[in-house]
């Protein structure tokens, strides 16, 4: 086995070179490279971890916005919805009023015609009643031959009207 | 065994320091291989973006690995280990499967350093002093107690105290075996099952189709495995190195 064989003739040689070797990897890789390395990593975590609170503190700002902003739209919605029920029930009196009126100058109107058609009845009727009279006279006067009073004539043509 | 010599290149053998000798050999060819791949496999992810490339996602998945391993097991105490944990990491995870690279098709001999006792011998050492290293600079004297655990009745102290020495002492042997002996059997079965291969082949059709078709077979899913077993070990080096520590952070 040379590791036994050649051990007293080799040794100084492989420490020393064997310290110069592994000291320089100790020395430049170890000390000089794997820290840098290291806070490469690092970094690396401490960006993507400020990342992520930034990430989390936006998304809250946004639901708070979002929160706040539900809460204004409800009370627009809310106030659009009275003004809305506002006016509706203006417009329904306003309506209401003028129907009453309309209907009010309609009643008047319908009183005054019956009025006027009642008027012109009566005169109708007593004009009627004037004919049928001189009419009744006429015909008594040539029949009979009698001389009927106009008083009579009328009171004959009345109740003769007044029963049918 | 010849995959295990170690052989100074190129006319190095003869340099030494103080009296000691530090030939350039194979073995510290393929640590600097190991070193200056591993150099590069991190630079290439040190784009620094946001939003990472592929290779820098690999490269922050390794950091992100070792990271979370040693703050499962010691803590956030456990962040300052990270350099060295990692560095130990991927210096054998990269040393194992450059070992088991196919590199022989191109003329070039794979060695893995890792195979031997004296590269882990050497790791574990410099896991096991780190320990010591905390252990008595944070808790001082009352490291110790980390030989008693806690409850144990007083009667029982001494025996208790002796057992834990011995396997706190057993630990950088245990860590620098276990990668050294999982290394080089894998790499000497490999081998083994390969001269089988061939042996068969010479030795006629028949042989080739009962033993080194089988064998072959058998090869193709022990590299799988063995490259399984080149991240375990490293992992398993990482790991046992952040438990000890742990021990020296928080006692127990």
């Amino acid at each position: 086995m040379p590791q036994i064989a050649q051990f007293a003739e080799t040794f100084s040689s492989q420490l020393f070179w064997l310290l110069v070797f592994f000291g320089f990897t100790f020395f430049v890789v170890g000390r000089g490279m794997v820290p840098r390395v290291m806070e490469t990593v690092s970094l690396r975590d401490k960006q993507i971890s400020d990342d992520l609170a930034a990430a989390q503190s936006a998304r809250h700002r946004a639901d708070e916005e979002e929160a706040a902003w539900r809460e204004r739209e409800n009370a627009n919605r809310a106030a659009a919805h009275e003004l809305i029920a506002k006016a509706k029930a203006d417009a329904a009196t306003r309506s209401g009023l003028k129907l009453a009126e309309a209907q009010e100058r309609l009643d008047a109107r319908l009183a005054e015609a019956e009025q006027r058609i009642d008027v012109a009845r009566t005169e109708a009727m007593t004009e009627v009643e004037a004919v049928a009279a001189d009419a009744t006279q006429d015909i008594v006067l040539r029949l009979a031959g009698v001389e009927v009073s106009r008083p009579v004539a009328t009171q004959a043509v009345k109740e003769s009207l007044a029963h049918g | 065994m010849r995959q295990f010599m170690i052989e100074p290149l190129g006319g190095t053998a003869g340099w030494e320091v103080a009296g000691y000798n530090i030939a350039f050999t194979n073995s510290a060819l393929w640590m600097m291989i190991t070193t200056v791949l591993l150099v590069a496999f991190m630079a290439l992810g040190m784009k620094r973006e946001l939003v990472p490339g592929r290779w820098q996602m690999m490269v922050e998945s390794f950091t992100g690995f070792i990271d979370n391993m040693l703050e499962a097991n010691i803590g956030k105490a456990g962040r300052k280990y990270v350099p060295y944990v990692f560095s130990l990491f991927m210096f054998i995870l990269f040393a194992n499967l450059l070992g088991l690279m196919p590199l022989g098709l191109v003329g070039v001999h794979p060695f893995t350093f890792t195979s031997h006792f004296t590269v882990t011998g050497i790791l574990a050492v410099m896991s096991f002093s780190i320990v010591l290293g905390v252990g008595f600079w944070k808790h001082g004297l009352k490291f110790f107690s980390l030989f008693v655990p806690h409850g144990t009745p007083l009667p029982m102290i001494p025996f208790i105290a002796f057992v834990e020495f011995v396997s706190f002492m057993v630990r950088p042997f245990s860590l620098a075996l276990r990668l050294f002996v999982a290394m080089m059997a894998g790499h000497l079965l490999l081998e083994v099952l390969s001269s089988f291969v061939i042996g068969g082949g010479n030795a006629g059709f028949g042989f080739s189709l009962l033993v080194g078709v089988p064998s072959f077979i058998l090869m193709v899913g022990i590299c799988a495995l063995e490259l399984l077993v080149a991240g375990i070990q490293a992992y398993v080096f990482a790991l046992l190195t952040a438990l000890y520590i742990n021990d020296a952070e928080n006692l127990h």
